[in-house]
């Protein structure tokens, strides 16, 4: 396992008090495989993957948990060590790429200024390899002495991802890379990360709110609602045969461009305050299958190969998802 | 055919840009081309969505429709009136028959006024008595299906959630019973699982209320929910308009072809086949000349460079606007 994330808490000190963003969130990256981690704005998302490259606001704490890359544990490392394995073994790709290229610079020069000044390359060299980089995300070389104002967003979001990739990393991690763009260049992307993950054998973790980019491009997904983990397993599996309330409802709340024209389905209510979060099952309060013993903790159950969901109900998944499917199954569940 | 609502005629806007020394020196005053020569109609109770990529003028095409800015050439009929150079009272009237809904509800409402007030305001300003002002809000407030109790209607903006704001975004917007309602990306701003409620009071809208809409969009499979016709525009010009079930699945113009190819759905089993085009938009303030989208076409051919294809009527009610369809 290339990246194994474990119980991982993180808080953020505020002036209410300790905002528990992710508590005890776990998942696996395999080398190679490509990772969605969806859910909603405030679900700790991308919280949860910046404590990877430990790339967080001072007011985020490490509450627990570990991060284990080939073995090492990053949490335990020094500020300087982590230094070393930044760019080199894991690399950031922002959810803004408009912010992660300086503007007053021409692009080629950042990208060679990484390449020496991390990866202690010459000059010369790194010229050579900033077109190798610009040609696997498909720019042309000739694009290198452009500013970042010259360029489109999407091709602003790849050369943030072939910056993201000087070093050679095994693991990119990429904060809602497609969000801003249009869906002509999102699919450009998307395929981008896909031929990168083929040639290079990169794994990639990928944050997004969108099922369907889950879809299109991840070979696992990690659903995550209200700071912690509702399911996960191998992406076919879990679109297909969702055993979380939460992941089924998503899916009905989602507009699709083909197929049958189905009746959408809100869930309705909002996701609990951090601050005081409920006992039990955070999802309970908007959960149209919620009983007495979701005041307590969900178990985690096994559902399919690789495939894990965070329900007391699990086991009646495929019952569940028949319900779930009818619209009026999610009409008047909170009391909000 | 019945008198249609809205007609935008011949309609283009251009925008001042800013001028380079050379430009200064040489007497030049640039102008970006947002809206290019957009014809059509709508009817009353139709819904229309305008999909393209950002920047090919949809936003600004709507803004005109609801009179937020003049167009630099041609005319909208309101119920066969010219929207331009109207007098005070017919302004007014325009103004209460025709409502926006915004598209950050974050930042539609006054933070200091209370959900009552935000709601009250529009009822005032289009002189509705004030003994109809109780049963209007209710009336509204239950379309978008908010509760109306005063505890709620007393709340300020920062204590509602995201999806109670755009539903009381809508709700100010259908207070005044309007005729036509522009929603430029009503729901961009919002999470999934809160969409799908804005989506459905839409179409209940719709349906209910027999209201025409114009619904702004990048995303095919939202407009797809809630529009019986769609516009695909491409570079300021509209390229291909019919009904969205056509649109959708039996694309004609290249570029929506693409378009719809473009759009992932959330299933395993979807096609990965690379996209006919590639690239990005042209400069908007030099595009190419005759069609707009030739050098991103996998078939333009000699004329495309030279002859603009016009918007041509193809049967069935779509029309597009490319020389080989």
């Amino acid at each position: 396992m290339l990246l194994e994330v474990r119980d991982l808490v993180i808080d953020y000190r505020s002036t209410r008090g300790r905002v528990r963003a992710v508590d005890g969130v776990s998942f696996n990256v395999p080398a190679g495989a490509i990772i969605g981690i969806v859910g909603e704005s405030g679900c700790g998302k991308t919280t949860a993957v910046r404590a990877i490259t430990r790339v967080m606001p001072s007011s985020a704490v490490f509450s627990g948990g570990s991060i284990s890359l080939n073995g090492t544990d990053l949490v335990k490392l020094s500020e300087r060590d982590m230094q070393k394995h930044l760019w080199r073994d894991i690399a950031y790709v922002p959810q803004s790429a408009m912010n992660a290229l300086d503007p007053v610079w021409r692009v080629g020069r950042q990208v060679e200024e990484v390449l020496v000044a991390r990866g202690g390359m010459e000059k010369k060299a790194a010229r050579v390899r900033s077109e190798e980089l610009f040609a696997m995300v498909g720019l042309g070389a000739n694009r290198l002495s452009d500013y970042p104002h010259q360029f489109s967003g999407g091709m602003r979001q790849r050369a943030s991802i072939a910056l993201a990739l000087a070093l050679s990393p095994k693991l990119v991690i990429a904060d809602e890379p497609v969000t801003a763009l249009d869906v002509v260049i999102q699919r450009q992307v998307l395929d981008t990360f896909a031929t990168l993950q083929k040639q290079l054998n990169v794994s990639v973790v990928l944050v997004t709110h969108d099922i369907s980019v889950v879809a299109y491009v991840c070979d696992y997904v990690v659903v995550m609602y209200a700071g912690k983990v509702v399911e996960s397993g191998p992406v076919a599996d879990v679109l297909d045969r969702p055993a979380h309330p939460y992941t089924m409802g998503l899916y009905n709340a989602f507009p699709e461009l083909s197929g049958d024209d189905r009746e959408l389905s809100p869930i309705e209510g909002s996701p609990p305050d951090l601050l005081d979060p409920p006992q039990g099952c955070r999802f309970r309060a908007r959960c149209p299958f919620s009983i007495a013993t979701c005041t307590q903790d969900p178990p985690e159950h096994l559902v399919g190969e690789g495939h894990i969901a965070n329900c007391h109900r699990a086991t009646e998944a495929a019952d569940l998802r028949e319900t779930a499917k009818r619209t009026e199954t999610w009409v008047g569940v909170t009391t909000e | 055919m019945n008198k249609p609502l809205i007609a935008v005629e011949r309609l283009t806007k251009r925008f001042d840009v800013s001028r380079s020394m050379t430009d200064i020196l040489t007497g030049k005053r640039p102008q970006l081309q947002a809206v290019t020569d957009v014809n059509f109609t709508l009817q009353r109770g139709e819904t229309l969505g305008i999909v393209g990529e950002s920047g090919c003028g949809k936003t600004t095409l709507g803004r005109m429709l609801i009179k937020l800015i003049p167009p630099s050439e041609g005319t909208i009929l309101f119920d066969g009136k010219n929207i331009s150079g109207m007098d005070r009272t017919a302004e007014l009237a325009f103004r209460r028959r025709a409502q926006l809904v915004f598209q950050n509800p974050f930042d539609a409402l006054n933070p200091h006024f209370t959900i009552l007030r935000s709601l009250r305001e529009p009822l005032h300003n289009a002189r509705v008595p004030g003994e109809e002002h109780v049963s209007r809000i209710a009336e509204a407030m239950g379309m978008v299906h908010l509760p109306a109790p005063d505890h709620f209607l007393q709340s300020l903006p920062h204590q509602l959630s995201g999806g109670q704001l755009q539903r009381v975004v809508l709700a100010r917007a259908l207070v005044l019973r309007p005729e036509f309602i522009l929603a430029d990306e009503p729901v961009s701003m919002l999470d999934v699982s809160v969409r799908a409620g804005i989506l459905n009071v839409l179409r209940e809208v719709r349906d209910r209320m027999g209201l025409a809409a114009v619904f702004i969009s990048h995303d095919l499979a939202l407009v797809r929910y809630v529009c019986a016709r769609t516009i695909t525009m491409y570079l300021g010009a509209v390229v291909e308009d019919g009904p969205t079930a056509d649109i959708v699945g039996n694309p004609l113009h290249p570029y929506t072809k693409a378009l719809v190819q473009a759009v992932p759905i959330p299933r395993v089993d979807q096609s990965h086949a690379p996209l006919p085009i590639t690239g990005g938009l042209p400069d908007a303030r030099n595009p190419p000349s005759g069609c707009r989208f030739r050098d991103r076409c996998p078939l333009a051919e000699g004329r495309c460079a030279s002859e603009v294809p016009p918007l041509r009527d193809v049967g069935g009610g779509r029309r597009v606007a490319c020389h080989l369809v």
